[in-house]
């Protein structure tokens, strides 16, 4: 089975950064602009993992986790939030929120796909 | 020049034509298409071989009188007479010749530099010659052509 | 080669600054929002985001302390003071070059960036921009996990999976894990995190089923399993704990040292975490409370990552309201090639002409007139037309991003002179033609250096005049009747008449004697040659004058015009026509040539009486009209093409120039008014003097577009310029004669 990965991100270029990673690596990639839309994807695509970019317009990435994880569809996906903020603060508050893992960036290739694979187990 | 220093192909085709009763040729990478003559709209204060402009297909292109280019008089009206329709760096140009003659496949050896010769005009423009059947066919350097500012040929 | 993401990067790019500009302008002004400095905190966090994944370290770097400003100004920990607004700008200004120097591949000297740098962090007083650590947290780029398919006996099977012989180089954890619900609701799997131990060496786990209620009493969203894993390890216990990176916080853990003979082999005896078993019961398990900042934190999990600061979170999920609240759906957007676009329009261009063929033929077919196929290529006429609107309006953009440009080149100017001056916007929305708003670029730059430089007083001469010392250059842009206007009004000293004349005498422009009146006077400023040079500063000056200006708007098919009042400012009004591809004109015929002449400068078509032209000299005739005499230009002579040179009764258009006010052309007869295709003369031969550019007429024949201000101005020969040089001296002869 395919792994269907869906990233939210208002940033067009890592929109497209992780479509190359994910499309590589043989996943399934759909992407959103801001967590209005990545909600609304989320239920059309019900993606297996989902990457979510935090400071977003619309609706911020803790709200996408947060919107996740009280709805009904598979609400315990691994979703990974991706930001160039690092530091232990907005991990654990991005834990806090609900998200399983996270990505700091700049990614690279590897690094990114080896996290994918940690949260679900699936070989590309 | 340019065209010359590039030796990653040994053959090169070149399109010949005759102009002012002299053989010229142009690479055939350059040339866009031949069209039969049509009347074209005169430029104001264009230089004389500049005879004016046409409509190919919704661009507007200036079409050249080869031979006066040359220094070789207008080109007298004939109904073989054709437009060479030409590329080079962005630009569309039409060049008025009195007839196509074939398409010349050569080595780069061939092609010899240009004698010494006293036009500056032809100097400019001509970046070789070609030894044909009945004589030599001249390379022409289209930029020099279009573009060798403010020296038209008197 | 092209990297299409890279390329994406910039493309987007562009976007932020605009947004990232726009939103400082409004930040600048006294009402303005949250969500105004989050958008300018994004736009500076998205470029350093994508400047990362690239490794554009110079940008990342340099928008990393912009974000760090930024962040401090967003949550209200620095206060916006003008000094600090003006610091945003001029970064932001150096935040776009840094992106161009990116794009072209290069480097933009330390110097010049350091400067904003150490005033960014002289924005944050005490607080330190911490180094750009985004690099440093590949965080997971160190473990190279190659989680296999998990094999059947993992999870489930639980009971215990047999460690092959321990090997000697071998490292021993004893690990204790309790999940908390919080685990399994943040989507983790302890499933997972075994496989993912088993990657780093030999497990063996075992289940501890002791805290399993009855069945009665399960809670089916309360865990009560926890594991116990020894793992043998050639791994570091760094890596042991970042396979529970995720989960620190979500489980009880415990990393140990595994007793026993292991022991002595742990390579780094430093610490293990020892924490004790406490098995702290989550009070309200439930998935929609996990993201409450204030649930309390488990004991054991003091080492994870430092706790956040209860305040911090719940103003963020203030700010995350209000976002929400305000949020307005973008306008749907489609990026479209350049390319495309002017290839269909080139093709509707093509269908104009098309329907004006076919519509002339039909005329011309008198003896079989069918009126309904007359009718059925009107209605293809407008349909053609409609289409040509709509695929023109596609090129339309709004001036703003060419306005917003000009805030920094009035910051600029303002800090070379030593002034203190604002731009003030009006009409951004409005919309031009793309190719427009790209070559207004900069004329307008200029018009604005110069409103700046020259325009404005000095600070102590506004103070005498009681003036504000804020200059303000009011910049507008609108339409009005099938025109764009643009106007450049500064609120300085007005122009300076008698100093200007004195000038242009000295440059010897005009006649030592001359008298001219004000608007003549005016005129002088966008003479070649004329240069305010001894007013100021190297500013404006650059060898550019008005001239230039005035060249390029008319490039454009546009006008300038200049009004000035004295002690209150000058305004400059730029007059384009909307768009570039078409254009209504009266076809007329000169010399026997066919030539458009655009209706906007037509004021109208008159046949003198004999009585009313006027010789002057040899060559020069006058018409007197209304009372006054204006100039007669014989177009065909001015052209190089035959005149009749008899001026006995001849058709006049009278039009309206820039530089000569009213004047005549003589033409010989009128075809038609309709509307033109535009067609570019200069892309593939050059500018013609006279001619602005060409169309294809319904027989598919070229006719030149007069440019009716050069032929009435007399510039056709001097002017004549043409990029490709394929100039003659030899001709100026004709237009002069």
């Amino acid at each position: 089975m395919t792994l269907k990965i869906l990233a939210i991100d208002d940033s067009k270029t890592i929109r497209e950064l992780l479509r190359s990673v994910m499309e590589e690596a043989g996943f399934e990639f759909s992407s959103a602009c801001d967590g209005v839309e990545g909600v609304e994807r989320y239920a059309q695509v019900q993606p297996d993992v989902v990457i979510t970019d935090i400071n977003m317009p619309n609706m911020d990435g803790y709200g996408v986790i947060d919107a996740i994880r009280k709805g009904t569809i598979d609400n315990q996906v691994p979703i990974l939030v991706l930001t160039t903020e690092s530091g232990d603060k907005l991990k654990a508050r991005a834990r806090d929120a609900g998200a399983t893992g996270w990505i700091v960036k700049p990614f690279d290739d590897v690094s990114l796909v080896s996290v994918i694979r940690r949260v679900t187990g699936m070989v590309a | 020049m340019q065209m010359l220093d590039d030796t990653s192909k040994s053959e090169v085709e070149f399109v010949t034509f005759s102009a002012g009763e002299q053989s010229f040729s142009i690479e055939i990478t350059q040339v866009r298409e031949i069209r039969r003559w049509s009347p074209v709209t005169a430029l104001p204060h264009a230089p004389h071989e500049v005879l004016g402009v046409m409509n190919l297909r919704g661009s507007v292109i200036p079409i050249y009188d080869l031979a006066a280019r040359f220094g070789l008089g207008q080109t007298p009206e004939n109904p073989r007479n054709v437009i060479v329709v030409a590329m080079h760096g962005g630009q569309t140009v039409g060049l008025l010749v009195e007839a196509v003659s074939e398409i010349l496949s050569v080595s780069r050896e061939q092609i010899q530099e240009t004698p010494d010769i006293r036009s500056e005009m032809a100097r400019q423009s001509i970046t070789g010659v070609i030894p044909i059947e009945n004589g030599m066919t001249r390379v022409i350097d289209l930029g020099a052509v279009l573009h060798s500012g403010g020296r038209a040929v008197a | 080669m092209s990297n299409p993401i890279l390329d994406t990067f910039f493309e987007e790019t562009e976007e932020l600054l605009e947004s990232l500009a726009e939103g400082l302008e409004s930040m600048q002004g006294a009402e303005f929002d949250k969500e105004t400095v989050n958008s300018v905190f994004r736009a500076v966090h998205s470029i350093k985001g994508g400047a990362g994944a690239f490794k554009l370290t110079e940008l990342v770097n340099f928008a990393h302390s912009f974000e760090t400003v930024m962040d401090a100004v967003r949550s209200e920990s620095l206060a916006l003071t003008p000094q600090i607004m003006h610091t945003l700008m001029r970064s932001a200004d150096c935040l776009a070059d840094l992106v161009d120097a990116a794009r072209s591949g290069r480097t933009i000297p330390d110097e010049v960036t350091s400067g904003f740098l150490t005033a960014l962090q002289a924005c944050l007083g005490e607080g330190e921009i911490e180094a750009v650590d985004a690099w440093d947290n590949f965080e997971f780029a160190a473990v190279q996990l190659d989680i296999g398919p998990l094999d059947g006996s993992a999870p489930e099977g639980l009971a215990e999976i047999t460690p092959a012989e321990p090997d000697k180089a071998q490292v021993g954890y004893q690990i204790d894990f309790r999940p908390h619900a919080a685990l399994f609701t943040n989507g983790h799997e302890p499933a997972l995190l075994f496989a993912a131990l088993a990657d780093l060496g030999r497990i063996s786990t075992w289940i501890d089923l002791s805290q399993l209620p009855e069945w009665a009493a399960l809670d089916p969203t309360d865990p009560c399993l926890s594991w116990r894993v020894e793992l043998l390890t050639d791994e570091s216990e760094i890596a042991v704990q970042e396979v529970f990176e995720f989960v620190h916080g979500l489980c009880d853990l415990t990393i140990g040292p595994l007793f026993g003979e292991q022991v002595a082999l742990v390579a780094e005896p430093s610490m293990p975490i020892q924490l004790p078993e406490i098995t702290i019961q989550m009070a309200d398990p439930m998935p929609n409370d996990v993201s409450q900042p204030d649930i309390p934190q488990p004991a054991s999990v003091a080492q994870a990552p430092v706790a956040p600061a209860p305040p911090v979170v719940a103003k963020t999920k203030a700010e995350r309201g209000e976002e929400g609240s305000e949020a307005k759906a973008p306008k749907a957007t489609l990026r479209v090639d350049l390319d495309r676009v002017d290839r269909l329009i080139n093709a509707v261009g093509e269908l104009i002409i098309n329907q004006a063929m076919i519509a002339q033929r039909l005329q011309d077919m008198t003896t079989t007139r069918d009126d309904d196929l007359v009718m059925h290529i009107e209605d293809y006429r407008l349909l053609a037309r409609d289409i040509q609107e709509g695929v023109m309006a596609i090129r339309a953009q709004p001036v703003k991003s060419l306005f917003q440009r000009m805030s920094r080149i009035v910051r600029e100017a303002a800090d070379a002179t030593g002034k203190l001056a604002e731009l003030v916007t009006f009409g951004e929305g409005t919309e031009v033609d793309k190719t427009v708003v790209e070559r207004l670029a900069d004329p307008l730059t200029h018009m604005i250096r110069n409103a700046v430089d020259h325009g404005l007083e000095s600070r102590e001469a506004r103070a005498a005049a009681g003036k504000p010392p804020m200059g303000t250059i009011r910049l507008s842009a609108s339409h009005r009747s099938g025109s764009v206007i643009i106007t450049v009004k500064d609120d300085g000293a007005g122009l300076n008449r008698p100093k200007i004349l004195e000038i242009a005498k000295r440059k010897g422009l005009v006649a030592q004697d001359a008298e001219l009146n004000d608007a003549e006077i005016d005129q002088l400023l966008f003479m070649a040659g004329f240069s305010t040079a001894s007013t100021i500063s190297n500013l404006s000056g650059r060898g550019v004058g008005l001239d230039v200006v005035r060249n390029a708007v008319q490039a454009l098919g546009g006008r300038i015009s200049i009004a000035t009042t004295p002690g209150y400012g000058t305004e400059f009004t730029i007059m384009l026509p909307l768009t570039l591809a078409v254009m209504d004109g009266m076809v007329v015929t000169v010399g026997g040539q066919t030539l458009v002449v655009p209706i906007t400068s037509i004021i109208e078509t008159i046949r003198p009486l004999p009585a009313d032209l006027h010789r002057i000299g040899t060559d020069e005739t006058l018409l007197s009209i209304r009372g006054r005499m204006i100039p007669v230009v014989d177009v065909a002579r001015s052209l190089g093409f035959p005149s009749p040179g008899t001026l006995n009764a001849p058709l006049l258009l009278l039009v309206e120039s820039e530089s000569l006010g009213e004047c005549a052309l003589v033409v010989d007869s009128v075809q038609d008014q309709r509307q033109v295709v535009i067609k570019s003369l200069e892309s593939n031969f050059g500018s013609v003097p006279g001619v602005s550019a060409a169309t294809v007429l319904g027989d598919g024949r070229i006719a030149l577009i007069l440019d009716p201000d050069a032929i009435a101005g007399g510039r056709v020969t001097p002017a004549y310029q043409m990029p490709n040089s394929l100039s003659n001296a030899g001709r100026t002869a004709h237009a002069n004669a």
